[in-house]
């Protein structure tokens, strides 16, 4: 294929990936919007007023660039695990795989239709956030850069997690056992410097925490880990499942008999 | 001339240890309408997902239009377009969205794509349905869009994997008048079908597997030649009690009204009629009991598995 032809494809995956996600937007961009106007109030609003400070900063401020962080996660991972796995099952993949895209292309048309929904599920988040706080951009460039790079992250998360599944169950199963409790324990609620020691250096070893730490630099200007080793890592996780994702593709695991 | 396809001594074991194809050779000549024939299980499905690579091939050598699925693959996807046996797509999205995103994924920019898939759903009779999610067309309606999807990036080789099934006889003669005119056009044409009258009346060459071999790889008209026995059913004008006894025919009594008669190759019908004539029997009509091509199909597939069966 010429580079015209696969930017054409490219474009025709990620078109179409957006088109799914915003029909369906009572599944997907509506429920985002919901839960965390609800986190919003009740831990910002009516609880965060009797908590006071965190690292400084009203509680509500505090916690308005984890939850956005979360969000942005969870809809990310979710966009490319429902939609490539509900291809596989319906055997709509074989459209792609008869067809001349290359391999890098449909990884990349599925990821950036994830980081389509992630960005606008968490865009959705920060607007409504502004009913409830101020945002200040404290540095604007480490703010999009976690961002963009950790719905990046998620949405290969997704990907693999796509590939290896063989029936529903499969592709609720790391979303609610692994992520989800990641997300909670990553500091989205709490500094870690309110934690005794012990899960101080336990907490260190969750990958979300830097992610979030470094988002919530971005917008309030102050992390528990030093922001430059945060995005390294996620870059270095990225590269890691990129590799992973096209050497399954290359063998076509699961879709291909 | 090229070869539309060139399959050579392809073999494949699934994982579950089973061996689908046992080394076949098949050639398809540009321009050429196929039909690979075969029982339920034979393989047919399993080489032509190896040839549009929804199946990895365990060995062997395939190329499409001279470009080797090993060393050129996107050269060869470029030239084909597939039909599978199976319904593959997504039930959600609209009929139109179906064939352009299709042809985008050939390089086809949106523009180009929606005039190409205009053409097709027109020609197909869906451009009224082209807003509906597809899961609301009907099982022909469905087969068609499928049809479309694979033409709209107009490749040379057509592959369909019993496109008929389960289409209604006035819509399976339109289809077929859609294909004749498509392979008058240039296309192509490569199908699988369980109707043998299909194959017979479309079909310029014919290939017959079974078991994960090829049994026999011919003209239709070559393979016609080979029916050395041809049985009749005639409609006699007055019922009997026996078959009648025949000089040079054997015959056999259906029912009181009804005669089956054998005509070898090299018997003409006009000799069975007077020898009916001179026994008092009246034909007043008559037919052919088996399509030609399905006795001969059953005929062959029933003697490959009594070889089988000894081996
Ligand atoms: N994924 C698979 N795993 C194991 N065996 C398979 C698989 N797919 C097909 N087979 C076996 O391979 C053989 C050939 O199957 P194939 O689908 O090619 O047959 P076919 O000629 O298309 O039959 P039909 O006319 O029923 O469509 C069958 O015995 C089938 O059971
Ligand atoms: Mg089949």
């Amino acid at each position: 294929m010429s580079p015209d032809a696969k930017l054409t494809a490219l474009s025709t995956i990620v078109v179409r990936e957006v088109r799914r996600f915003t029909r369906i937007w009572p599944q997907t961009l509506l429920p985002p919007a919901v839960t965390m106007t609800l986190y919003f109030v009740i831990f910002g609003n009516l609880i965060g007023s009797r908590i006071g400070q965190m690292d400084g900063h009203d509680y509500m401020a505090f916690i308005v660039p984890g939850l956005i962080m979360m969000s942005v996660i969870t809809s990310s991972y979710a966009n490319v695990v429902s939609s490539f796995f509900s291809m596989k099952f319906q055997r709509s993949i074989e459209e792609l795989l008869v067809s001349p895209v290359p391999n890098y292309i449909i990884l990349a048309g599925y990821v950036a239709g994830g980081m389509a929904r992630g960005l606008g599920v968490g865009l959705i988040v920060t607007v409504l956030s502004l009913g409830f706080t101020n945002l200040s951009l404290h540095h604007p460039a480490a703010t999009v850069l976690t961002v963009a790079l950790t719905s990046m992250l998620f949405s290969l998360g997704g990907f693999i997690n796509a590939m290896l599944a063989t029936k529903f169950d499969d592709i609720s199963i790391v979303p609610t056992f692994v992520l989800t409790p990641l997300t909670y324990l990553g500091g989205v609620f709490y500094s870690i410097q309110l934690l005794p020691d012990f899960w101080r250096a336990v907490s260190m070893a969750n990958p979300i925490l830097y992610m979030v730490n470094a988002f919530r630099y971005g917008i309030l200007g102050i992390s528990d880990v030093n922001v430059g080793v945060s995005l390294s890592m996620i870059v270095l996780f990225i590269v890691i499942l990129v590799v992973l994702c096209l050497r399954m593709l290359a063998r076509g695991r699961g879709i291909r008999h | 001339m090229t070869d539309a396809l060139k399959i050579e001594n392809l073999r494949k074991t699934y994982d579950s240890g089973f061996e689908a194809l046992k080394g076949i050779d098949l050639t398809v000549r540009e321009g050429d309408f196929f039909a690979l024939l075969g029982p339920n299980g034979a393989g047919k499905s399993t080489t032509l997902g190896i040839v549009c690579s929804l199946v990895n091939k365990t060995s062997g050598k395939v190329s499409v239009f001279g470009h080797d699925i090993d060393r050129d693959l996107s050269g060869a996807k470029m030239n084909l377009g597939v039909v599978p046996q199976e319904m593959n797509f997504n039930q959600f999205e609209k009929v139109i969205d179906i064939v352009v995103t299709q042809a985008g994924y050939y390089g086809i920019p949106a523009k180009r794509a929606r005039v190409s898939a205009e053409y097709y759903l027109k020609e197909l009779g869906l451009w009224d349905k082209r807003n509906e999610p597809a899961r609301m067309l009907s099982g022909g309606m469905k087969r068609r869009l499928m049809i479309a999807r694979a033409l709209v990036h107009e490749p040379k080789l057509l592959i369909l994997d019993e496109p008929t099934a389960g289409v209604d006889i006035e819509l399976r003669r339109s289809m077929w008048t859609f294909l004749q005119e498509m392979n008058r056009r240039g296309t192509t044409i490569i199908l699988t079908t369980h109707y043998l009258e299909e194959a017979e009346a479309l079909c310029r060459n014919i290939a017959i597997i079974d078991h994960g071999s090829i049994l026999q790889n011919t003209s239709t008209r070559d393979l016609l030649k080979q029916l050395s026995v041809e049985t009749f059913l005639l409609d006699l004008s007055e019922p009997v009690s026996e078959a009648p006894e025949l000089p040079d025919f054997d015959t056999r009594l259906v029912n009181e009204g009804q005669l089956e008669i054998d005509v070898r190759q090299g018997q003409n019908l006009n000799a069975a009629f007077s020898q009916l004539d001179a026994k008092g029997l009246r034909v007043v009509s008559m037919r052919t009991k088996a399509n030609r091509l399905e006795e001969l199909f059953l005929r062959m597939v029933q003697e490959n598995s009594r070889k089988g069966d000894k081996a």
